[in-house]
């Protein structure tokens, strides 16, 4: 579906992509994460032939999406992350043409999304919020027959409650076959959908796989009551962030040390214990979170060195 | 928290914001008047060539509709000022609503004006700062051209008077803006509405001054443009006739915090009716957005440019009685007599005509940058839309919209025209003068599409092209510029007909000079990033 390769875009002196790498395939939804400014935006428009690529190899949907673009456009819908629409349209009108302009829309779907997400096609842009907003494009996009979705942070303006009807809609587009790349940073929602993740910092990925696969590079939070003073918890590797209150222990470790930290846990006497698996979050800030620049967290020796 | 407070920091912003525009406006109107004046003080030297032309004037219903009457034709200041006093009055009564608005309602469309209320601003504060600016700029405008005019030659009593009709009218015209802003929800329609109010206050003095004093002179009192016009700077100087303005202006103003005292941020007391659920089968193309998106302007351009005709048409005919002393009468007879001097009129006037249409080109095709920018170009280029299908949308309508101009222009004073002499030929004549600037007109849109796709961020290279041919035009007879530079202007070539030669080549070079500008417009956008 995406094959991006070594991909590098430079406006003025500012790197916003320096080699990035991105492969989507059929049917898999990818989440495209990193912080604000990292280049998730600048990737979907090189994606979209909106921007050049300065250097690299890109394929979307087997051609050139610089100068495929009408053949390519056909085949895919785009949300972005800042929809401004025309203030004397109505949303109505705005979802069909987008739809037209696509190649038409299917409109028993286009009927369902507006229900589901609740907008009034009726009003004119120019009364609508930023969320309502998201949803004119949201509906527009969903209600196309296409086989690749591009979504740039598609629900940062919807309300809890139709975050999950997006999500919903995902998963029921997944089931219908299409690709998705949904760049995010509301990190429960890539957790939520997200067959794989890429994670971007600067222009360039950090990080690249199934969230199981991510998640053998994590730390695992565990806390637990102790028989008695934990005593030599300290001292074990691959230990984080050790909190000590009387019997009981709360600290992080790194997925590579889990068994020996259960174990030196087990030799004291285990009365209660919770372990979490690591959430986005907590990716994010092993990435981003301890100034680790461009430093790779997969080897976890290298992590406790640094802590 | 009192309702104004954070007045002094959005007057610096909105200080800040107009530190371009304001000098701009400033410096344009007052030149205008200043320099308009010592050309009619050159123009007429003596006190009886001054009263003939006076009263010429005053006998031309056409242009005393147009402009307004002289209330002493043997003041050289009230000859001087007739075509600004209305007309320029009017100009600032423009400038005062779009300052208005601009720092009202457009803000808040665009919800700037939430992130500025969450912070330490009263509820009357952007209103406040925002009549405080234009108050403020419109009185120096005032003032500026009072200078000008004394300099030019003009009693100062009568210019201070002038100076103050401007700024009255233009305040006045600021506050009907203030409570346009509070009735609708988008700028423009606020801008729209001000300025239909400013137009058919315009009307009515029209109406009243060019009729009976026991007929319908009376409509002009109904006019705050009339007001200002009634206080007849350099005859009379009736100052207290400044009071109506500045009544209006307090008890409008009034209206306007009452009115925002009401209701919630965003909303207008004019509530958006509620659209078609589904596009219309037309709204599926660039260009059928394109045609959505440009055409209650173009409609109201195309009304203004009737009325233009109309009136230009009706002045021709009277245009031989204009002159009549015996110097004028010589010279009719050597432009090939009355017919000929009607012929040079109409001539001139449609070359300002085609000015006013390139400023409607320009501001067309310049649509495509405001899209752009605004975001808006992003979601359509992301479907089965090329490039060049989506810039093809706005240019076509800028061209086909300027010949509707056109069009318009040159039927309505073919018909007025035609009316008056009865010769149903003239029509397709004066059809033909107006229709031959269109070359011209489109060099201009060129301009901006080029523009767009080589150096998008100067893309107002539009408007300073338009200024400098205009310039050239204007200067450059008076300062006998040289050919070379007189022939940069695309105005140069075009034909002055009726009456004058034609010659198809200079036409197809601008066709061919505005076809290659759009050209490489077209081919630079396709190569460029958008944004």
């Amino acid at each position: 579906m995406i094959r991006v390769q070594d991909l590098r875009k430079s406006f003025g002196r500012t790197k916003a992509l320096d080699g990035l790498d991105l492969q989507v395939s059929v049917g898999e939804v990818h989440g495209f994460l990193g912080p604000n400014g990292s280049g998730k935006s600048t990737t979907i428009r090189v994606l979209l032939g909106l921007l050049r690529a300065d250097a690299g190899t890109v394929t979307l949907l087997g051609g050139d999406p610089w100068r495929d673009v009408t053949r390519l456009h056909r085949r895919l819908a785009y949300v972005p992350g800042e929809v401004s629409l025309w203030p004397n349209l109505t949303g109505g009108e705005v979802i069909d043409l987008l739809g037209r302009l696509r190649g038409g829309l299917n409109p028993k779907r286009r009927a369902t999304l507006l229900e589901r997400f609740d907008l009034d096609p009726t009003k004119k842009c120019r009364a609508y919020y930023k969320g309502n907003r998201q949803k004119v494009a949201l509906v527009a996009a969903l209600a196309s027959d296409v086989e690749l979705l591009l979504l740039d942070e598609p629900t940062s303006g919807l309300d809890p409650l139709m975050e999950q009807t997006f999500r919903d809609c995902i998963e029921q587009g997944r089931d219908d076959g299409r690709s998705v790349l949904l760049s995010s940073h509301i990190l429960a929602e890539a957790e939520a959908l997200c067959d794989r993740v890429s994670i971007i910092r600067a222009g360039r990925n950090v990080e690249t796989g199934t969230l199981t696969e991510l998640r053998h590079l994590t730390r695992t939070s565990i806390s637990a009551d102790l028989a008695g003073p934990p005593n030599g918890v300290a001292s074990l590797r691959g230990i984080h962030d050790l909190d000590v209150e009387g019997n009981r222990v709360r600290f992080d470790v790194d997925a590579a040390y889990l068994d020996e930290a259960l174990r030196g846990l087990t030799e004291v006497g285990v009365r209660g214990l919770v372990s979490q698996p690591p959430t986005l979050e907590q990716l994010f800030l092993e990435h981003y979170g301890n100034g680790s620049a461009g430093g790779r967290p997969a080897d976890p020796a290298g992590a406790a060195a640094r802590s | 928290m009192t309702g104004v407070t954070g007045v002094g920091p959005l007057v610096r912003l909105a200080v800040r914001r107009d530190r371009v525009l304001l000098p701009v406006w400033a410096v344009l109107l007052a030149g205008m008047a200043g320099l308009s004046a010592s050309a009619t003080v050159g123009l007429y030297p003596d006190l009886a060539s001054r009263v003939q032309a006076a009263q010429n004037i005053n006998a031309t219903s056409s242009l005393v509709g147009l402009y307004g009457r002289i209330y002493d034709v043997t003041a050289l200041g009230a000859l001087a000022t007739i075509k600004l006093g209305g007309f320029g009055a009017a100009l600032l009564g423009v400038l005062g609503l779009v300052l208005i608005v601009r720092h009202t309602r457009a803000e808040e469309e665009a919800g700037r004006l939430e992130l500025v209320g969450a912070g330490v601003v009263g509820r009357y504060a952007a209103l406040t700062a925002a009549l405080l600016v234009t108050t403020t700029a419109l009185v120096a405008i005032g003032a500026l051209t009072s200078g000008a005019l004394i300099a030019a030659g003009l009693p100062s009593s009568g210019s201070i008077a002038f100076g103050l009709s401007w700024a009255g009218t233009g305040i006045a015209f600021a506050a009907v803006g203030a409570v346009a802003a509070q009735m609708t929800t988008s700028a423009r329609g606020a801008i729209g509405a001000a300025g239909a109010t400013l137009g058919l206050a315009y009307l009515l003095r029209g109406i009243g001054d060019s009729s009976d004093p026991d007929g319908l002179r009376w409509l002009s009192w109904l006019s705050p443009v009339g007001w200002a016009q009634q206080v007849r700077p350099y005859a009379g100087d009736r100052w207290l006739l400044l009071t109506p303005l500045l009544a209006l202006a307090v008890a409008t103003s009034a209206v306007a915090y009452v009115l925002l005292a009401r209701r919630d941020l965003g909303a207008g007391l004019l509530t958006d009716r509620p659209g078609p659920a589904t596009a219309p089968a037309g709204l599926r193309s660039p260009l059928g957005l394109a045609w959505r998106l440009h055409r209650v302007a173009l409609a109201a351009w195309l009304v203004a440019f009737l009325l233009v005709g109309i009136v230009v048409g009706n002045i021709a005919s009277d245009v031989g009685g204009l002159l009549n002393s015996a110097q004028a009468r010589d010279m009719i007879l050597r432009l090939g007599g009355r017919h000929g001097l009607t012929d040079a009129f109409l001539a001139a006037e449609f070359s300002i005509v085609g000015v006013l249409a390139s400023v409607y080109g320009v501001q067309a095709a310049m649509r495509l940058r405001v899209e752009e920018t605004a975001l808006r170009a992003e979601p359509l280029l992301a479907t089965a839309v090329s490039r060049a299908r989506w810039t093809a949308s706005h240019t076509v309508v800028a061209v086909l919209g300027t010949t509707a101009l056109m069009v318009g222009a040159g039927l309505g004073a073919g018909t007025a025209y035609a009316a008056h002499t009865g010769d149903s030929a003239q029509i397709g004549r004066v059809l033909g003068a107006a229709l031959v600037q269109l070359p011209a007109v489109w060099v201009l849109t060129g301009v901006v599409v080029a523009a767009f796709g080589l150096a998008p961020r100067f893309v107002a290279a539009g408007w300073a092209a338009l200024a400098i041919f205009l310039l050239i035009g204007q200067l450059g007879a008076i300062f006998e510029f040289p050919q070379w530079v007189m022939d940069l202007s695309p105005y140069t070539h075009v034909p002055r007909l009726p009456g004058g030669p034609f010659g198809p080549t200079p036409m197809l070079w601008l066709l061919g000079i505005a076809a290659a500008l759009t050209g490489v417009g077209f081919a630079s956008f396709r190569r460029r990033d958008l944004g």
